[in-house]
């Protein structure tokens, strides 16, 4: 046995991207969040109007698939004559980047918070954690409320105000996912190999939460994302005329009655989005759980 | 001779379709009479405790028994329903598990949960019911039954919850007996106790008993049938007398061969130069009040000394609490003591802050118990082998060719560098860990218990290599461990640990020989298979 050993050849571990595209969930959402995604970027070369230019001849007139609509406007147009159609593309930009900005800004901020009080315990954690129930114990809405009527409100307001909120449960799940890693005989074992923290954190430490991590942020994105139509619903979020869909909702609702339309349409666009990003945040979870592994 | 308790007849029981085999066991048949032990020897996945959870109904959904009979008192299990099993378990026939500190409720007190099956299997009033509880808890030799009963399992140790879960296992008289590996889990001297018990038992309740194990020197010990496994296969079955001393297939050969042993011939004379001296080193924990409890503190390690000389290797041998894991950490300082000094050369090693210690880490590392554990999941192999040296200043390209080197040292390839650590077996990942932990050329190896989540065979391919690296680098080993087995088949000198004190050191010879002290006796005494001398079949 003096020779080197060969190693069993086992069945190659599956790659992340063949076992993902085999979750027909994640399949679903990426798909759908790719098509969103592409008609944010592409806005202006994919509306067939400028989303803000007002027809005071032709309001609210029908979707195609009501009687006495025509194509030129396939989403009909809103209370001042705009293109629906035109506005709903363009509001995609919104809705995804608030997500995006969002998930950035409290993603950091969480996931400091929890890797910090997380590996060095002690009165860090006390501090953290304190930190960590103030937070729980403020009402999102009521914070943005407070911050619009100071501020003015605007796409720049509510980005940093979901930003600066929504870091919570990063830090609780990253806190208890770093407090069973930090116990682990490999950090123990780098420990005494010298690395130094921060290389200990970044290298051995942070590949090993981050499928909680992808977890929490699509999550926290379509929670973003619903937060910021609330808001805007309320009107406290993005002002007009800028094409947001909580505020196409807000400004819907006043022809409830008769152009339900105008509400259901933009509706229908926060519910698939938020869905795709859910069912793949939900992928995510089965796709990177490490019992699927092998 | 009597009919049998239990009759296997061919049983097969399948994998799922993805598995490495197609049986988890096929085709295997053997018996067990009343007042016998059957031992089922084997490695891990030899399929032993497949066969023991057939028998029990246990098995995971995943598997199916596809042929073959079990017969039960002339009954086939196989057959029965489940609510038939079920009335058939806990009366009839009782199960002992490996690990006594999560086989109990901890909601429930003690005395709960042996009631429980009385309650489940009779109609006895409360007080003849608490009266047999008190009767089972006398027969298991536990200390004051009135408050264990009423004890919950957390404020019992591992040796007296054992004993609760034999307790259950023989509340209802059974007529088998199935134990799992019951006393991996334990320290040495409470394993001989549970084992003398099961001796007991065997002849008291006349109950036939299948006790699942994967060290000869248990099997030595009590059995007398054994039963030798490899992948789902039976490959030697006889008397113990016959699979012991006379041992036909090759693999129980093997197995045998691999038991770990003291050596025969004479240590290498070791040269004066000190390579580790430790100097009162102290380290005490101070667990802080609470409203109900007042502030405690414990002395893990008292002051302790000793030095180990440049090439020799140092055996710490203790039982769970002796403190020989807190002498390791405060050794690599992964804890800080209270006192003391340690000399590596001419530094002191438990002096300075942690961070100003970085540079000197190079002297003296690790290699840890857990397998699984010890290797980031998400990395290389090859970034964490580089990892450490890069941390000393070594160039990338330098430390790649110290993995490559370093890799055919302990016998892997180097493709293996390209790896992660999940696509390992525990044995590879063991040398994996051991090359890591020479990546920085360290004066000093600690293996904490290194082999010890190891199969035999395994076990004794790994202590090989460690004696070759420590012959051809000119290492210092402290091997930290509670088996004084492999202790006597590694090491030059021991050190025994009991209670945070070093009660007794000497050469292997001397300890094991001629030991001074009354612990030291008693921890020899209770060693498994003394009667036994292993043939030698090598």
């Amino acid at each position: 046995m003096n020779g080197p050993e060969l190693i069993v050849p086992k069945a190659r571990r599956k790659g992340f991207a063949a076992r993902a595209f085999a979750n027909p969930a994640f399949v679903c959402g990426a798909v759908t969040l790719g098509l969103i995604f592409a008609m944010a970027v592409f806005a202006p070369l994919i509306a067939p109007y400028d989303p803000l230019a007002q027809d005071m001849t032709n309001r609210t007139a029908s979707p195609f698939w009501l009687a006495g609509a025509d194509w030129a406007h396939p989403f009909g147009t809103d209370g001042l004559g705009r293109d629906y159609l035109s506005r709903i593309i363009y509001g995609a930009r919104i809705s995804l980047l608030i997500g995006i900005f969002t998930v950035i800004t409290s993603g950091i901020i969480g996931t400091v918070m929890g890797v910090v009080a997380g590996y060095f315990g002690g009165k860090v954690d006390l501090v953290i954690n304190f930190l960590i129930m103030t937070r729980l114990t403020l009402p999102v809405i009521m914070v943005a409320l407070a911050v619009v009527a100071i501020f003015g409100g605007s796409l720049t307001v509510v980005v940093l105000v979901l930003g600066l909120l929504l870091w919570d449960r990063f830090a609780v799940v990253i806190r208890s996912a770093v407090m069973q890693i930090r116990n682990q005989e490999y950090i123990q074992a780098a420990q005494s190999m010298g690395y130094s923290t921060p290389k200990l954190l970044f290298r051995e430490l942070l590949p090993n939460i981050f499928d909680r991590f992808a977890v929490i942020a699509t999550f926290e994105m379509a929670h973003a994302i619903l937060l910021e139509a609330s808001l805007s619903f309320l009107g406290l979020g993005v002002q007009p005329p800028t094409p947001s869909w909580g505020l196409m909702v807000a400004e819907g609702r006043q022809y409830l009655l008769f152009d339900s339309w105008l509400i259901l349409i933009p509706g229908a666009a926060i519910c698939v989005l938020v869905l795709a990003i859910n069912m793949m945040g939900d992928a995510l979870r089965d796709v990177l759980a490490p019992e699927n592994r092998n | 001779m009597t009919q049998p308790v239990l009759s296997v007849r061919g049983l097969t029981v399948d994998l799922p379709k993805n598995g490495d085999r197609p049986h988890a066991v096929s085709g295997i048949s053997f018996d067990i009479h009343p007042n016998e032990i059957v031992c089922v020897v084997g490695e891990s996945g030899s399929g032993k405790s497949v066969t023991a959870f057939t028998a029990m109904g246990l098995l995971p959904k995943a598997l199916k028994p596809s042929g073959g009979q079990m017969l039960f008192e002339g009954q086939d299990l196989l057959k029965m329903s489940r609510r038939e099993h079920t009335r058939l378990r806990g009366k009839r026939m009782a199960m002992v598990f490996q690990e006594p500190m999560t086989a109990l409720n901890p909601c429930f007190t003690v005395g709960d949960q042996i009631e429980e099956i009385f309650k489940a299997h009779t109609r006895l009033a409360r007080s003849e019911r608490k009266a047999r509880t008190m009767a089972l808890l006398e027969e298991v030799r536990l200390p004051d039954p009135p408050r264990v009963y009423s004890s919950f399992p957390h404020q019992l140790s591992g040796g007296q919850r054992q004993r609760i879960v034999i307790a259950i296992a023989l509340a209802m008289d059974p007529t088998l007996l199935i134990a799992d590996e019951p006393t991996t889990a334990l320290d040495v001297t409470t394993q001989a106790q549970i084992l003398s018990m099961f001796k007991t038992l065997k002849s008291s309740h006349s109950a036939g008993i299948l006790f699942v194990t994967h060290d000869f020197d248990v099997v030595a010990e009590i059995a007398d049938r054994v039963v030798v496994m490899q992948k789902g296969l039976v490959v030697e079955q006889g008397t113990a007398d016959e699979v012991l001393n006379d041992p036909q297939h090759p693999y129980t050969r093997q197995l045998i061969a691999a038991v770990p042993r003291k050596r025969e011939d004479a240590p290498e004379p070791l040269s004066d130069e000190v390579a580790l001296r430790v100097q009162g080193l102290k380290k005490t924990y101070h667990v802080a009040g609470t409203l109900t409890r007042k502030a405690r503190t414990v002395h893990a390690l008292h002051p302790t000394d000793f030095t180990v000389r440049k090439g020799e290797t140092l055996g710490i041998v203790g039982e769970s609490g002796s403190g020989k894991t807190t002498l390791v950490r405060c050794l690599i300082r992964l804890l800080d003591p209270d006192d003391g000094a340690i000399w590596i050369g001419s530094r002191n090693f438990a002096q300075g802050s942690r961070a100003s210690l970085r540079a000197a880490r190079k002297d003296i590392q690790i290699v840890f118990q857990d397998p699984y554990g010890s290797l980031n999941p998400r990395r290389s192999i090859g970034e964490q082998l580089i990892g450490a040296p890069m941390n000393f200043g070594v160039s990338r390209s330098v430390a790649w060719g110290r993995a490559k080197r370093l890799m055919k040292i302990v016998r892997l390839e180097e493709e293996a560098l390209y790896r992660y650590p999940s696509q390992f077996s525990g044995g590879q990942r063991q040398r994996i860990c051991i090359a890591r932990a020479l990546m920085v050329e360290p004066k000093i190896l600690i293996a904490d218990e290194a082999v010890s989540a190891l199969d035999v065979s395994v076990q004794k391919e790994v202590l090989l290599l460690l004696a070759d690296i420590k012959r051809n680098m000119g290492l210092t080993i402290l091997f930290i461990t509670h088996d004084l087995r492999v202790a006597a088949q590694i090491c030059d000198n021991l050190i025994v640990m009991s209670k945070g004190r070093i009660v007794e050191r000497g050469t292997v010879a001397e300890v094991f020989g001629n030991p001074q002290q009354p612990y030291t006796r008693q921890l020899l005494s209770a060693m498994p298979g003394r009667k036994w001398e292993a043939p030698d079949v090598a």
